[in-house]
């Protein structure tokens, strides 16, 4: 079992009339995601076509989430809304009881997203995200084919094993998946979480779902400067978890009071820079890369050093 | 973005959270209108405006000490005024190189009973608004939080509802107000909270807060910043937005959806993403270089974006090599290649790069070095 979804996983895509959204859409089809639906109000009824090699794809849009699950049975959401109005797209997956929704979009206001995750208390649909790259397990066909890919994620530098994946930055994930999937490692699931200081699935969300799955044997967990996210589930990960857990924790070098790109990485306090992450980590029994091409091995050492196996 | 004090007073204002009268000044030449519009005879407060804290305790560059002057009489300040103007002012937060004073405030002095410290942000854990305050104002909230916690008081609100009426009460009743000041405290928090709330403040910070001996709550001075997300549904607080107090590599860069932080290095970076472009920095550092940028091009990475990045990175004359770290997930790795050697030829490069890419179609990118610690390792080298 992966963790969040699964290659049945039936996904719609908010704002698939986009540029954005339509370009990702396509290679998730092309990945062999379930893509089976998309919504944009007013273009209910049209289609999204797509074609490559022998296969065309045409997925009915619909003008609310509502219309599009009673249609498709969709459970999940992929959030491509410009940041106006991206959390009244998150909303209304919860409103229509969907069990995931996941924010692409970056650049949302913060108050936007405080309102919306108060909104969202009791309900079902996980969120993840905003401004993250998505999720992505991977198949089992050529360049892990077949798996489902929510978001912007490259599908094929994953392979499908039993690594988990967590992490608060696109392409540093690429990075760890990509040295994971070079040396031979597979994934069960890579999961982005965002890098905006309010959002939905939070680190030690996903390390607890990887540490009660039983195909994933080793996780790794990146995180960066801001917040305090990284040092509960490194404490979580001392008390309750006995798989290896290797660690990075991006902006040793970042200035104190600026904002590094992400919304939320800034150094704000002496608590949530990287060398007090990085300390806590190792006192949590956390294998930390020293640097991010360490990632891979890291997790390596790690395991070595449990006797646990990866692959 | 952050705007001056006498705009975060103005702003005050119009939310019902009191302030000593003040004017700003922009000239030399305003300061005696100024000095009339505010029309008072006692004594005076003469306040540099710069987007950086510790103002009193600084030192301009040609030696005349404190941004943040009391001034007996309006000759004095008025002398006072035209020693800060143009003149570079050094704090704690500047940097060595500090700011270019360009905006002088005159606001009446008041007289203070006690000083508080009251500020509202974002607390990441509950991802509520917090309001934080202190019976120990004008001080290092840090020092106070550190080493006696318990005069440190905090109320969440709960954005479903905002701040109720006796959150309020408890945190004046927290400060030890009573009568008119008690009633007075409660006023100004509620008034400030829905300033917070309303302009989509990322922060507010009150430090101090004073009460004075005719019952008065005053913010005696004001630190604000919003949240750049949503600047676009408000016109009027975009507008206040000082471009001298930034860099123009970054005013430059956010013109091209570049996010670009100037550092102190000589080694320069261009990264796709946030995430790996800090890493990137921490690489070049953990490798004995040293890194002169930040700079995020974003997922797309664009030809121009590239191009524009080149340009911007090359105005920086500490610059002394150039790494450029590309995950090219979904990007054509042969695109990006085209876009570097294109802006290297344009630019008429003459200092060493060094590119590692990674991703798709990277056999046709013509990498240059293999992995991210080959390529810093190869870069530190080269400038060192």
């Amino acid at each position: 079992m992966a963790i969040i979804v699964t290659p049945e996983t039936r996904v719609l895509v908010q704002g698939i009339t986009g540029e954005f959204g339509g370009r990702h859409t396509k290679l998730s089809l092309d990945y062999g995601s379930a893509i089976v639906a998309g919504v944009t109000p007013g273009k209910g009824g049209q289609f999204f076509e797509h074609s490559a090699g022998q296969q065309n794809y045409r997925v009915p849009i619909f003008n609310t989430v509502r219309d599009a699950v009673a249609a498709t049975g969709a459970t999940a959401s992929a959030v491509f809304v410009p940041p106006p109005f991206a959390a009244d797209a998150i909303l209304e997956c919860a409103d229509a009881g969907l069990d995931l929704c996941v924010a692409i979009t970056e650049g949302i206001p913060i108050k936007d997203m405080v309102r919306a995750k108060r909104a969202m208390l009791g309900s079902k649909t996980r969120l993840i995200g905003p401004n993250c790259p998505g999720i992505v397990t991977p198949g089992t066909g050529k360049d892990s084919n077949g798996g489902c890919r929510i978001g912007i994620a490259p599908g094929y530098i994953h392979k499908k094993g039993h690594v988990g994946v967590v992490s608060r930055s696109g392409t540093l994930t690429y990075e760890a998946v990509f040295q994971l999937t070079s040396k031979g490692l597979g994934q069960t699931t890579s999961v982005g979480i965002g890098g905006d200081p309010v959002n939905g699935t939070s680190h030690l969300d996903v390390i607890r779902m990887f540490n009660d799955d039983p195909e994933t044997w080793g996780i790794i967990m990146i995180g960066e400067i801001g917040g305090n996210a990284e040092v509960e589930a490194a404490r979580w990960v001392k008390a309750n978890c006995k798989k290896p857990v290797a660690g990075f924790i991006a902006g040793a070098t970042a200035p104190a009071g600026r904002r590094m790109g992400h919304a939320g990485a800034v150094v704000g306090g002496t608590e949530d820079t990287a060398a007090a992450k990085i300390a806590v980590f190792k006192e949590c029994g956390i294998e930390c890369a020293a640097t991010p091409s360490d990632m891979a091995d890291a997790l390596l050492r790690a395991a070595k050093a449990r006797g646990a196996k990866l692959a | 973005m952050n705007i001056h004090e006498y705009q975060a007073k103005a702003l005050f204002e119009k939310y019902g959270v009191a302030v000593p009268r003040g004017v700003a000044a922009r000239t030399p030449a305003e300061f005696d209108s100024a000095l009339s519009t505010l029309g008072h005879d006692g004594a005076l407060i003469v306040k540099s405006q710069i987007h950086a804290g510790g103002r009193g305790k600084g030192t301009f560059t040609d030696g005349f000490k404190g941004g943040v002057k009391f001034a007996k009489t309006k000759a004095e300040a008025l002398d006072y005024a035209n020693r800060m103007f143009n003149n570079t002012l050094v704090t704690a937060q500047t940097g060595p190189a500090g700011r270019k004073v360009q905006t002088v405030y005159f606001t009446v002095a008041s007289d203070i009973s006690k000083e508080y410290y009251l500020a509202i942000l974002l607390d990441r854990n509950t991802s509520r608004p917090l309001i934080v305050a202190s019976t120990e104002g004008g001080v290092e909230i840090e020092k106070v939080a550190h080493e006696t916690p318990e005069k440190i008081f905090k109320v969440f609100v709960d954005p479903a509802v905002g701040l109720q009426g006796y959150q309020a009460r408890q945190l004046a009743f927290q400060l030890g107000f009573t009568g008119d000041v008690f009633k007075n405290a409660v006023k100004l928090i509620d008034s400030l909270y829905r300033m917070f709330w309303e302009t989509d403040a990322a922060m507010v910070e009150v430090n101090p807060l004073i009460t004075t001996p005719d019952n008065k709550v005053l913010a005696l001075d004001a630190k604000v910043s919003f949240d750049d997300n949503a600047l676009f549904r408000h016109p009027e607080i975009t507008a206040l937005r000082d471009l001298n107090e930034e860099d123009p590599k970054e005013i430059e860069a956010s013109k091209y959806n570049l996010s670009y932080i100037a550092l102190d290095g000589n080694i320069a970076c261009l990264v796709n993403g946030a995430g790996l472009a800090m890493s990137t920095m921490d690489i070049i550092k953990h490798y004995g270089g040293s890194p002169a940028n930040f700079l995020d091009v974003g997922g797309g990475a664009s030809k121009d974006q590239v191009q524009a990045a080149f340009r911007i990175i090359l105005t920086d004359p500490n610059v002394k090599g150039i790494l450029v770290n590309i995950f090219g997930g979904i990007m054509d790795c042969n695109t990006i290649a085209t876009g570097v050697v294109a802006a290297a030829r344009e630019l008429g490069l003459k200092i060493p790069l060094v590119v590692r890419l990674e991703g798709n179609n990277v056999a046709a990118g013509k990498r240059t070095a293999d992995t991210m610690a080959d390529a810093a390792q190869k870069i530190v080298k080269l400038v060192a």
